[in-house]
């Protein structure tokens, strides 16, 4: 299968690639395009990749100062750096238990892991409502994150991890008089950090594009995450300016679709591994 | 920890009479340990895997047999109303049909592109990284901003839709607008979506076929490339495709973003589905202990989903 293509073969795997990349790609493409048009050009329809007058200065603007938008990115930054902060300081520790200690009712709560992987968020989102609402949390920071703090995707991946380290190391640490609080933190965690790695890629990729959540917990404009905002923006502001609109959504698609390009592979792996555990 | 155990240096007679026990007691002593440290280290995630998710599951099915609607003091037990109500709700009736349908277009569609990606990808040739670059990117990017920029792709004057329709001889026609293209509208969103996502594990299960099963497949006759897919590929392939149709049909049911962003389950309620209902029963109608029944449908829908993946993966056991 991997041999070298016959030209005629090359060409038709081109074309056929090609195609699907252009249908992949267009509505970046229209995105960006837009953000830089007038209203005027872009009410006289039609599509050019570059505009005839450039806008972009003015749609930007527009879109940074019609709306807080860099509250939104703000909270939305906040957010996920605080949610995966608390999930790996959760997560770890129970990963590192479960692949390298004995103790009583270790199966049960591994047991507990791999049903929890099959809970869908939305499925819980009634009762944990109700829970934020009794603690009187609802719109406030701590509603975003608290329901997130318990990953255990993360403590599956983090478990499979550790459980590629010799046991060896471990004993030659407890020989040495190593406490286990420090294997966990002086020799597995910095092991782990590619584990980790892909850990904060589909942590920060999941809650960064959340909507469904935000959308619950919130009223209060200041605190809406990115894609609360520019669902706000597109409903109520604009109306018809989808110059300015279209500079938001590049503007909010922009961290990790720079961080995808910048470590491909990195982003890939993580996301595969997150359906790896689910699958 | 280890010193609470450890006496001063006893004499080397001493030493051998007492050391089977004094080992036992490190023994004991290292297990005890480790109990506790492990305890320790288990505990915050023990607890919050209970209150954020074993017990809402919990508390979802009770509150399912009740009546009870958010802000309302009085709670009562009903039964298995709300599912008798279930299936004479004609609303809720077109949602489970449409998260069917959505599901049946979307899961086959993403899976079937996300393959030839990965194929055509993989079977040598340049530029391998852009196009998997290119296909990944929706997968990266937020839906809520992806769901904006195709309504206006789609919009009739002004939009993409402007210059492609008129070939089709569908000038001016609103997609997300019509009673029977809107719920497809957003199956061909969904699809753009996840494609790449299938596409990359798709990938990493052609990586896990050896290289030699192809030529072996050529020595025995088999030419051309679809009799080396039909052989080969597909087969090997066949545990990658059992969990990629699994989680994609998973998805599919959890499908909401575009729906609350783009249609509003409308027109009409062609674009109602399972999420959204749910949503909009507990957090806009407050009627708790309805949208609690409804959340248990849709999770008896992923664990089924669940239990069919786990019950050809026990037959293809079975079969080696």
């Amino acid at each position: 299968m991997k041999k070298k293509l016959t030209p005629q073969k090359a060409l038709v795997r081109h074309l056929i690639l090609m195609g699907g990349a252009i249908f992949m790609l267009a509505p970046f493409l229209w995105m960006l395009s837009a953000s830089m048009r007038s209203p005027e050009e872009i009410f006289h329809g039609g599509f050019s990749l570059f505009p005839q007058r450039w806008y972009a200065l003015e749609n930007y603007t527009k879109a940074f100062t019609a709306q807080p938008l860099i509250r939104y990115m703000l909270n939305g930054s906040l957010v996920v750096v605080v949610i995966f902060i608390l999930q790996a300081l959760i997560a770890t520790p129970c990963a590192y238990a479960l692949a390298k200690l004995k103790f009583k009712g270790k199966k049960m709560l591994f047991g507990m892991v791999l049903t929890g992987l099959l809970i869908p968020p939305q499925a819980v989102a009634i009762p944990v409502f109700l829970m934020l609402w009794k603690m009187k949390v609802i719109n406030t920071y701590a509603a975003l994150v608290m329901p997130w703090t318990i990953s255990v995707l993360g403590i599956f991946l983090m478990r499979q991890f550790f459980l590629t380290i010799s046991d060896e190391i471990i004993d030659a640490a407890r020989i040495d008089g190593m406490s286990e609080i420090g294997i966990v933190c002086r020799l597995m965690v910095p092991t782990a950090v590619p584990a980790l790695t892909a850990f904060a890629i589909i942590s920060v990729v999941s809650h960064w594009n959340d909507y469904f959540w935000p959308l619950i917990v919130l009223t209060d404009q200041n605190l809406y995450t990115p894609p609360l905002g520019v669902s706000f923006f597109a409903n109520e502001e604009v109306g018809n300016d989808y110059g300015s609109l279209m500079a938001a959504a590049s503007i909010i698609i922009a961290p990790l679709v720079v961080g995808f390009l910048a470590a491909q592979d990195k982003f890939i792996n993580g996301i595969a591994m997150q359906a790896g555990v689910k699958g | 920890m280890l010193k609470s155990i450890s006496s001063p240096m006893p004499s080397p007679i001493e030493l051998s009479t007492r050391l089977p026990s004094r080992q036992a007691l490190r023994q004991v002593g290292l297990q005890t340990i480790q109990q506790r440290v492990a305890f320790a280290l288990v505990t915050p995630a023990t607890l919050l895997i209970l209150i954020l998710l074993i017990g809402p599951i919990l508390i979802v099915v009770g509150l399912s047999f009740t009546d009870w609607q958010f802000g309302n003091p009085a709670m009562n037990f009903i039964g298995m109303d709300n599912y008798a109500q279930l299936t004479q709700d004609e609303v809720f009736r077109t949602s489970f049909l449409n998260t069917c349908v959505y599901s049946l277009v979307e899961v086959p569609l993403s899976i079937l592109l996300g393959l030839l990606a990965a194929i055509l990808i993989e079977m040598g040739g340049s530029l391998k990284k852009f196009y998997r670059a290119a296909y990944f990117l929706p997968v990266m990017s937020c839906t809520v901003a992806m769901a904006i920029t195709w309504q206006f792709m789609l919009h009739p004057g002004i939009g993409l839709a402007a210059i492609v329709l008129p070939f089709f001889g569908l000038e001016g026609f609103e997609l997300l607008q019509g009673q029977n293209t809107a719920l497809f509208t957003l199956c061909g969103i969904g699809i753009w979506q996840n494609l790449g996502f299938n596409m990359v594990l798709f990938m990493a299960g052609l990586a896990g076929i050896p290289g030699e099963l192809y030529e072996a497949a050529e020595l025995d006759g088999a030419a051309n490339g679809w009799d080396r897919f039909r052989l080969v590929t597909w087969p090997l392939l066949s545990p990658v495709t059992l969990f990629v149709t699994v989680i994609t049909a998973i998805r599919s049911f959890q499908v909401f973003d575009t729906v609350h962003v783009l249609t509003g389950g409308g027109p009409n309620n062609a674009t109602e589905v399972l999420i959204y209902t749910m949503y909009t029963e507990a957090f806009v109608f407050f009627r708790t202990g309805y949208a609690a029944a409804i959340t248990v449908v849709f999770l008896a829908c992923v664990f089924l989903f669940t239990f069919i993946k786990l019950y050809f993966l026990e037959k293809q056991v079975h079969y080696k």
